[in-house]
């Protein structure tokens, strides 16, 4: 018990000196699509690993388990994961002000390890408390933590350094995912790669025409991913609006507002 | 002579009023709420059509290239996918590579869509935004939280038609000149050697 919270300490520690550490763009480091990527080098050298295993071992594991996996069992295991990560969700909540939506996690807990047998079965969406969902990336971005530069974590793939800590942060000081004296305690780090296999393969068309069949899946997964959390955390999403009437090559950075294709149609 | 003082300064200002109608009250013709809402309603219930239908996958992909053609400002779509590499290419070099991006978009998307089948787009909402509006719907599929799809519509092709997309956030022209430039670039920047690979991409 001493050395499992001497390890959630220094986790903790080890998570509050990377955010220290977190990179800070300057004026023109920001690419017109909105992406800051200063360790480009090494995130496509994780790609390539990642990617490595991905066609290896998750993709063919995916797919054989989803293949054989009857679906009502595949909603089962996500519901059993995603119950299991309800108190942590509320605690995140908790820290973010989101008293109603603490309130929903808990709520939602307590129906589904009850009547929903352990979390295998969804009862609390079906009497009204309707899922959220958070984490502790979202928390620090609550907090004011700047997002940081794109990382790409070696089996977790598309981050950034605010969210690689909360990852870290999530995991480290969950009971049900890092419980070092107990090894069944590790539940729930089981049951999320569980459910990461299973999405894996349900998406898998999806997931497959990002990483296989586009011309530079990095860049496509990158974009893909922050332009997905940056919606998630910040809503609409809207100011990022291209015009590409007015602006048709770039509003976002401003590269070049000179050209409008109608005066060409025009032309023409 | 007092008359036709009054007369010409009556004149002046009637035209400047039917000036001032015509630069600050565009008439019917302009694009409304409602008009960009139909038309969003309209390609929902034809992408819905299509679905439903049963057809062979490569069936639907013509169906979705002819939808997409129809709905959408397929050229600036294009000219913005390809980004500033498109400055210096021929009027005809830009047809092409529209024709292909418009077939590229439809086999791409269309597989997608195939995912839709038993599922429904319902239209939510609409906003002003510059170039027109955002219209905001849901997409509901089997077994999958419902999440938020989001049409742009302008008329400042001449007709109204949609010339973005997202899905939960994710921008459709950002992210495909973030793929055709990737192409472009493997291509040593040849726009005729793109044209001819995306025409088997996709």
């Amino acid at each position: 018990m001493l050395v499992l919270s001497s390890i959630r300490t220094s986790a903790l520690l080890l998570a509050l000196t990377a955010l220290g550490a977190c990179a800070t763009p300057g004026p023109g480091d920001v690419s017109p699509t909105g992406v800051f990527d200063p360790y480009e080098d090494k995130n496509r050298r994780i790609h390539q690993f990642n990617l490595g295993v991905d066609r290896v071992l998750f993709r063919p594991t995916a797919r054989g388990f989803t293949q054989f996996t009857p679906d009502a069992l595949e909603d089962m295991f996500i519901n059993f994961s995603e119950n299991l990560s309800e108190p942590s969700d509320m605690v995140n909540f908790l820290f973010q002000g989101q008293i109603p939506d603490a309130g929903r996690s808990f709520g939602r807990f307590i129906v589904n390890s009850t009547f929903g047998l352990f979390g295998l079965l969804d009862p609390a969406t079906e009497v009204g408390i309707q899922p959220t969902d958070t984490d502790f990336g979202e928390t620090l971005f609550v907090w004011g933590v700047q997002e940081g530069a794109y990382v790409e974590l070696p089996l977790l793939g598309p981050s950034t350094q605010r969210d690689a800590v909360g990852v870290l942060m999530d995991f480290f000081t969950n009971p049900f995912t890092f419980a070092f004296t107990l090894p069944f305690d590790n539940v729930g780090f089981y049951v999320e790669a569980l459910e990461r296999v299973t999405e894996r393969g349900r998406f898998s068309a999806t997931i497959d025409s990002i990483l296989y069949e586009s011309a530079d899946s990095y860049a496509q997964s990158r974009l893909i991913y922050l332009q997905a959390r940056r919606f998630e955390l910040g809503g609409s999403g809207a100011e990022g609006y291209i015009d590409p009437y007015t602006d048709p090559y770039d509003e976002l950075a401003g590269v070049d507002n000179s050209f409008d294709p109608f005066e060409e149609f025009d032309a023409e | 002579m007092q008359s036709s003082t009054l007369y010409r300064r009556s004149f002046v200002a009637s035209a400047f009023a039917a000036a001032s109608c015509v630069a600050f009250v565009p008439p019917a013709l302009a694009l409304s709420e409602a008009g960009a809402k139909a038309l969003v309603d309209s390609l929902v219930a034809d992408i819905n059509r299509v679905i439903a239908s049963g057809k062979s996958e490569a069936a639907m992909i013509r169906d979705f290239e002819k939808i997409f053609a129809r709905y959408a400002d397929v050229p600036i779509m294009a000219r913005y996918a390809l980004g500033a590499d498109g400055r210096g290419a021929s009027a005809t070099h830009l047809r092409a590579f529209t024709d292909a991006f418009q077939g590229y978009i439809a086999r791409k998307y269309g597989r997608r869509f195939r995912e839709f089948i038993g599922g429904r787009i319902e239209v939510t909402g609409a906003r002003q935004i510059r170039a027109g509006y955002e219209i905001r719907c849901t997409a509901y599929l089997r077994r999958q939280s419902p999440f938020e799809v989001t049409f742009l519509v302008s008329d400042k092709s001449g007709k109204d038609l949609f010339f973005n997309m997202f899905i939960e956030g994710v921008n459709m022209l950002l992210t495909e000149r973030t793929e055709i430039g990737a192409m472009l670039d493997q291509r040593g920047g040849d726009i005729n050697r793109l044209t001819r690979d995306l025409r088997a991409t996709g």
